[in-house]
């Protein structure tokens, strides 16, 4: 558990940072949400004490950070950042092995560790990690970035906007498997990012800043229905926010189910279990259709989602 | 191993060429004739070579030692604020020719190697000086941010991350101040210091072009040796490292 209690931070007259109280539970995803300036960033390094705060206290599992070793209190926090900070000299198999190496772990646990971490990624062991960071792409070297972050077993991890310099199709995957991983690892994590739609997504708890304040502090879905102020109101826009909602819930509790999976017709269109309610509209929208079957993970079709209750029931 | 082949190519033929150029009278009577003192025999060409590099070993390492330390300590956050002043000496220091050096450097020590050497250190200090701050100010800020981040000591950070990435840049400072140094340790021959400048001096002050063609060969090739040398070693270095 993370605590931020009246958190303040001066960069000379300015205030980055405003008297913040925060606090993230054990295993969730908190999502540090704002433009930029807006503190998030300072937020987020003043939990491992990149930065030192100006006032006030933060608290990991009871204790007061400055109390600990700051390298100590670093190695049990994963972090990774937008521009990856890759060593250029090194591997990616000695970058990702990097804090068990600070850890002193035996070198077999830790090139275990290492291939483990590979293929969590999607990386492949027995070619990526021979290569330097200069011969990889923008998402393979941020997934690299990621699993340097996870390798010495943080109970933290910090995220700096790793996604944001990435194209949206690559963006998209790596929040994918950001959701897998996590659902997997259940680390407790801050991400900073300016994209409310990643906020959205891969958010436990939601907190919105503004001028080094934070404007609301809650869930996705209660940031949807009750937007605190008008700057909330305008960041998560209004336009399509009915179908943010729908992107929140998944058709796999919405659908009716089969008393018996059964087996798919050829060539029918549908939904996956685990599809948001947003793809399914989309999906009726485009096929014109009313009904459309939900097929599990298996490719077993296990019930149908109806246009009706997505429309009264979904948002 | 191709790699120090030309290294290795130039410094056989420098050794070459000091033991050969005594009995290569005929060639030089050519050049100059007329006379009967071809070539410069006050000491052997050998000890003129040895006591020359030795002069621009002992000034580089010196040289190196001072000069990445000091680019290392105004790198760190407690020599930040002598940062500006450092970098600023660094680069108008190349402004002033080494023979002013030299020639400063006399009344203040008096003449022989000692004042050749200080003026060598001092000049030789600038330009890896220059390269050392160039080095470690290079590198991508998020790479050290990162580093930091995983949980790194500063130590650590220095050895393993910035001395390896800057390497490169600073060997190249070094490189340039070496061969600065070979002329100008020749210089010192005016001033009373034993080098190959003697042959040069020499044969100025007798009208014998022999003399200065033979101090101006060997002058020549150790310069080419050592820079084809520091070319091996900067390759090595970007291999070890890959960058």
């Amino acid at each position: 558990m993370i605590e931020l209690k009246g958190v303040t931070r001066r960069f000379g007259d300015v205030v980055a940072v405003d008297n913040i109280d925060l606090t993230i539970e054990t295993g969730e995803v908190c999502v540090l949400v704002g433009s930029s300036g807006c503190g998030k960033s300072t937020t987020l390094r003043m939990i491992n004490r990149l930065l030192p705060r100006t006032s006030g206290e933060i608290l990991v599992d009871g204790e007061d950070i400055n109390k600990a070793d700051p390298e100590a209190l670093r190695l049990n926090m994963g972090y990774a950042i937008q521009s990856t900070g890759l060593f250029p000299h090194w591997t990616v198999a000695r970058n990702i092995g990097v804090v068990p190496d600070l850890l002193k772990w035996p070198s077999r646990k830790r090139d275990e560790r290492v291939n483990e971490l590979l293929t969590l990624l999607g990386l492949d062991p027995a070619t990526d990690a021979h290569k330097y960071p200069h011969q990889l792409s923008g998402g393979q070297a941020q997934r690299v970035g990621v699993a340097r972050a996870l390798a010495g077993d943080p109970n933290i991890l910090l995220m700096d906007e790793p996604f944001g310099a990435l194209d949206a199709i690559t963006r998209e995957n790596l929040q994918q498997e950001m959701l897998r991983i996590q659902r997997q690892l259940n680390k407790t994590t801050v991400f900073v990012t300016h994209d409310i739609d990643e906020a959205l997504k891969l958010a436990t708890r939601i907190a919105v800043m503004d001028q080094g304040r934070i404007i609301q502090h809650d869930t996705p879905e209660a940031i949807l229905r009750r937007p605190a102020s008008a700057f909330v109101e305008n960041l998560i826009g209004k336009g399509d926010r009915g179908l943010k909602l729908l992107a929140l819930r998944t058709v796999g509790d919405l659908m009716e189910r089969y008393p018996q999976p059964r087996r798919p017709e050829p060539y029918s269109n549908g939904v996956n279990e685990a599809d948001s309610l947003r793809v399914a509209l989309s999906v009726m929208v485009w096929q014109n259709s009313a009904e459309l079957p939900v097929f599990s993970e298996a490719g077993e079709e296990i019930g149908t989602v109806k246009r009706e209750q997505l429309l009264q029931g979904g948002a | 191993m191709r790699l120090w082949l030309a290294p290795a190519a130039w410094i056989a033929l420098l050794c070459a060429l000091a033991a050969l150029l005594p009995v290569m009278t005929p060639l030089f009577s050519w050049v100059e004739p007329g006379t009967d003192n071809l070539i410069y025999t006050r000491d052997s060409f050998y000890f003129l070579l040895q006591s020359h590099i030795w002069l621009v070993a002992v000034s580089a390492t010196i040289g190196t030692l001072v000069a990445v330390s000091a680019g290392i300590f105004v790198t760190r956050p407690a020599g930040s604020d002598f940062l500006p002043l450092v970098s600023q000496i660094a680069s108008i220091g190349q402004t002033v020719p080494p023979v002013a050096v030299l020639a400063l450097a006399v009344p203040a020590m008096g003449f022989g190697e000692k004042p050749t050497l200080f003026a060598l250190v001092l000049y030789g200090l600038l330009p890896i000086l220059r390269n050392t701050l160039a080095g470690l100010g290079g590198i991508n800020p998020a790479v050290l941010e990162a580093a930091k981040g995983m949980g790194m000591s500063s130590a650590h950070v220095l050895f393993k991350v910035e001395l390896p990435l800057a390497g490169r840049v600073i060997l190249a400072g070094i490189r340039t101040s070496v061969t600065i140094n070979i002329a100008t340790a020749a210089i010192g021959s005016t001033i009373g210091a034993r080098t190959l400048g003697d042959p040069v001096i020499a044969g100025l002050v007798n009208g014998n072009t022999a003399y200065v063609l033979q101090g101006a060969i060997l002058i020549g090739l150790l310069a080419l040796a050592t820079d084809s040398l520091f070319e091996a070693t900067e390759r090595a270095w970007a291999r070890a490292f890959s960058i």
